[in-house]
């Protein structure tokens, strides 16, 4: 079989927490891999992510060089072009940067891509088994892939269970040589930080958590009435920011904030993996959804099928009773 | 600035519940409401406003059939200049790299600064922008959520984790994968569709690409679907059963449990 490479990142000397995932990952396409992780950087930052590499990896190829400072997607893909063998198997995080770099990549490497892979079924000679979700996870599909001139394979983000790191002797090379001259026709600029906004999700214990189903900006305030009575704050999914109804800052999920609640009253929302990546500390999840089939029932402990906008005027009116707060 | 925007037709998930079909092979494709896919249409938004700020003119593509051109005549009547349907029955069973191929072609037989896309299509995998920009050599932005005309290049801003953005300098001609949210996508009425309605919407085939038919189709597919499942469920919700009053009642009795009524 091709040889098996994992791309990982590092960002300011540490190392992505998908390496483990990764690697778990080339193991359900060859029990008997080694796969070798290639990182990129430089500096101190790149000897300092190397120095903590996971000890599962036998193999770290490391590119040094001072373009490689920021990954940017069109360098790093320069690179990875100049050191991996032909027919080699790729792995990389289908996250932000992985969504950049790999379907170019494989362009340039003449080599197949498969997006979005949440399970590794087998690999058979030269066709890769694999599974992916469609339609925002209410359907998953099998897929076969032609492997026979390499493959990209991305993988989501937290689908992979990483086992500890069963220590290996390792060594790291050093690819810098292998690796001409960078340049981009895109240049990294800035990084800017997400704005605080007025409330901050992060801190609370309930969160009324709406997401499409609330369908129109007048029944936001159905939600935060049953905030206020509950002393709760109000978070959305990313429909409800994309229309403008909420701030970003509202926003669960993993282009939006993590939060740890005891309580997560998700409220319309159909849960798409990205807003669930958002959610930490194992709170109570209650559902409430028009759609028996949304994928939140698979990850709630307690559903409803019901429409939001009936029953959270109900639930408001019960806490406020209950709390004497009744008109 | 000549835009070409890259469009699809997908089953819309806001409206449809996507089922399996009887075989258990597919999803079942009766009565499924369709629509643009949602990022793309943001991408057409984009592009409009950006020709109404500098000049030029926007050109939806999409790579599909006859259905796909209701699609088409909504972004017209949005506002594109034009739109164009590449159709050919060689392209079917393409995967994302044979579309790319096929739009790779049609931009080389034209002029184009700036090439948008949605960031991803439901049943997709965020794939076609980046491999038709690899294609052409152009620079590319995935997730892209603003976009600033600064010249002959553009300032772009990505979504990444956790809320933050990433901002770049990007030469043109580029490639731009958009993300949803970038803008506020102006309504389209039925009567506006009606306007366009006798608007051409030129077809071109692999014969008008000079496509390379080793490249394309099902049989250069290295990535094929073989079936759609559900997924075994885990332990999945405990769904309650009573009446709205009674669900409220145990909503408000699990939330005093976990200490949420302090």
């Amino acid at each position: 079989m091709a040889r098996i490479f994992a791309y990982i990142a590092q960002k300011g000397g540490v190392v992505d927490d998908s390496a483990l995932e990764l690697f778990a990952a080339a193991k359900k396409i060859d029990p008997a891999a080694a796969p070798i992780a290639i990182v990129t950087g430089s500096g101190a930052d790149l000897d300092r992510a190397c120095a903590g590499f996971p000890a599962s990896f036998s193999e770290v190829w490391k590119i040094a060089n001072p373009a490689l400072a920021y990954p940017n997607a069109e360098l790093v893909r320069q690179a990875l072009v100049s050191v991996l063998p032909p027919q080699s198997i790729l792995l990389v995080t289908h996250d932000h940067f992985g969504i950049d770099l790999a379907p170019g990549l494989s362009v340039k490497l003449g080599a197949a891509y498969v997006p979005d892979v949440v399970a590794i079924d087998h690999v058979d000679g030269n066709s890769l088994a694999a599974v992916r979700q469609e339609f925002g996870g209410q359907v998953s599909a099998h897929v076969r892939c032609d492997i026979s001139s390499g493959v990209v394979i991305n993988l989501r983000p937290g689908s992979f269970k990483a086992e500890a790191p069963a220590p290996v002797s390792g060594s790291i090379v050093d690819k810098s040589s292998a690796v001409g001259a960078l340049s981009a026709k895109r240049r990294y600029l800035e990084t800017i930080a997400a704005e605080g906004g007025d409330v901050d999700i992060t801190k609370h214990t309930v969160l009324i958590s709406i997401g499409r189903g609330i369908q129109e900006k007048d029944n936001i305030a159905i939600a935060e009435e049953l905030a206020e009575a509950l002393g709760a704050a109000v978070s959305c999914s990313r429909p409800v920011v994309d229309a403008k109804w909420l701030e970003k800052s509202r926003q669960v999920g993993s282009s939006g904030k993590t939060v740890k609640p005891k309580v997560y009253l998700a409220c319309g929302i159909s849960g798409a993996f990205q807003h669930l990546a958002g959610i930490k500390g194992n709170p109570l999840i209650i559902a409430i959804n028009k759609n028996p089939k949304a994928p939140i029932f698979q990850v709630a402990e307690v559903g409803i099928v019901d429409d939001v906008l009936e029953f959270l005027p109900v639930l408001t009116e019960k806490v406020r009773v209950m709390r004497g707060q009744a008109a | 600035m000549e835009i070409l925007v890259c469009a699809r037709r997908v089953p819309d998930t806001s409206e449809n519940e996507i089922e399996l079909n009887a075989a258990g092979n597919d999803i079942e494709r009766d009565d499924l409401v369709y629509s643009i896919n949602e990022p793309d249409n943001y991408a057409v938004e984009e592009a409009l406003q950006i020709r109404d700020r500098v000049g030029g003119n926007v050109t939806v593509v999409t790579v599909g059939g006859e259905d796909d051109e209701e699609i088409l005549r909504r972004e017209l009547a949005m506002g594109a200049n034009q739109a164009v349907l590449i159709s050919d029955e060689a392209l079917n069973g393409s995967d994302g790299r044979g579309i790319a191929t096929a739009l790779k072609s049609f931009v080389q037989k034209g002029h184009y600064d700036l090439i948008l896309t949605g960031v991803q299509a439901d049943d997709g995998g965020a794939q076609v922008g980046g491999m038709l920009a690899a294609m052409l050599d152009y620079p590319f932005a995935s997730l892209v959520n603003s976009i600033t005309v600064d010249g002959g290049k553009l300032k772009v801003g990505r979504e990444i984790e956790g809320g933050n953005r990433e901002i770049n300098e990007i030469d043109l001609p580029c490639v731009l994968s958009i993300q949803t949210g970038i803008n506020e996508p102006r309504y389209v009425g039925m009567r506006g569709i009606r306007q366009v309605a006798s608007v051409p919407i030129p077809t071109y085939g692999n014969s008008d690409l000079g496509l390379d038919t080793a490249a394309i189709g099902e049989a250069a597919a290295k990535v094929k679907r073989v079936d759609y499942f559900i997924p075994a469920a885990g332990k999945g919700a405990e769904i309650l059963r009573g009446s709205r009053e009674e669900n409220a009642d145990r909503v408000l009795e699990l939330v005093a449990t976990k200490g949420g009524l302090k």
